[in-house]
């Protein structure tokens, strides 16, 4: 049992850990927004990349999303998922980009 | 199966039980992580979505006039620290420790529950405004899209009064303990889909 409290001492790191880095990465987001003084492309850059180290901090902290082999077909569903979503996402913007440009400029 | 470490993990069942029970729990958490990445599809649909419609404001107002980002920082605070707490639940859960589940389960309840509120509030004064779904297909979206996400907490806010009922009627029981460890992941589950819509729709909105 000596290894379940060494083990479970960690997960209250890790939660805690997860939590900080989560507050930071937000605070660094509304932070840049709201002081408005980085020039819209760096900024807009700069929240995508805030918001993707913040969902592997809490997968990795709070879901506990690892390449261990435990983990592995959690893993595995989670790849899948993501290029479905590629697929939706990126396919509805090409074409509704692509129909919208195709339209013909409506009379007002 | 050498693993004999107890963790708090929320997707790393119990592996203390080396049994039929183990299996099928192992299975539950297993098929309720795939549920939620068919949730994630939904989601990336109503994104599409949002991102399509995000200029669409009909002579209406544009995000940048109607959102208040302090506020949002507020609702952001309330999931992520509720998530915070989740997490401190889980591993009471795993000590064995039930009247600290329930005082951190309730602590993420009444967290989530400012989170509701808050959207509720946000809501309704858009609506009273004119602002509605119905204004605009940026709203539109907006309204889905946020309004989605907002029914998944609200759900969660039920299954969770259930089950510090069921936890405090009953203690811990595997079956309670599976229950909540699928819960869990719920929970966290929404505030990483809610990392996703204030940083496309509040910040994005608003730059």
């Amino acid at each position: 049992m000596q290894i379940d409290q060494t083990h479970s001492h960690g997960s209250y790191r890790g939660n805690t850990i997860g939590f900080i880095i989560s507050l930071l990465l937000t605070l660094a987001s509304f932070g840049m927004v709201m002081s408005g003084k980085l020039p819209v492309s760096i900024s807009l850059t700069a929240i995508v990349i805030l918001a993707i180290l913040q969902l592997i901090a809490q997968m990795h902290f709070f879901l506990h999303l690892d390449s261990s082999p435990s983990q592995r077909w959690n893993v595995m569903v989670l790849i899948y998922t993501l290029i479905i979503i590629v697929f939706i996402v990126t396919g509805t913007l090409w074409i509704m980009y692509n129909t919208n440009i195709r339209m013909m400029p409506m009379l007002h | 199966m050498s693993a004999t470490i107890t963790s708090a993990a929320t997707l790393q069942p119990d592996h203390a039980h080396h049994d039929h029970g183990h299996d099928a729990k192992e299975n539950a958490v297993f098929g309720f992580w795939v549920y939620l990445m068919t949730d994630c599809i939904l989601f990336a649909s109503l994104f599409a979505t949002y991102a399509v419609m995000r200029h669409s404001y009909a002579g209406g107002p544009t995000g940048n006039e109607l959102f208040d980002l302090r506020y949002v920082f507020v609702e952001t605070m309330f999931l992520l620290f509720s998530s915070f707490s989740n997490g401190f639940a889980m591993i009471s859960l795993h000590r064995g420790a039930r009247s600290a589940t329930l005082k951190w389960l309730l602590l993420t309840a009444l967290l989530g529950l400012g989170f509701v509120g808050m959207e509720v509030h946000e809501f309704r004064h858009l609506v009273m405004e004119g602002n509605g779904p119905d204004r605009s297909g940026f709203l539109s979206a907006f309204f889905s899209l946020v309004g989605t996400h907002g029914a998944h907490v609200s759900v969660g806010l039920i299954w969770m009064s259930v089950m510090m009922w069921q936890l405090f009627a009953k203690g811990i029981t595997p079956a309670i303990t599976s229950r909540l460890l699928r819960l869990s992941l719920f929970w966290h589950f929404l505030d990483i889909v809610w990392i996703v819509v204030f940083t496309v729709v509040y910040l994005m909105g608003v730059l």
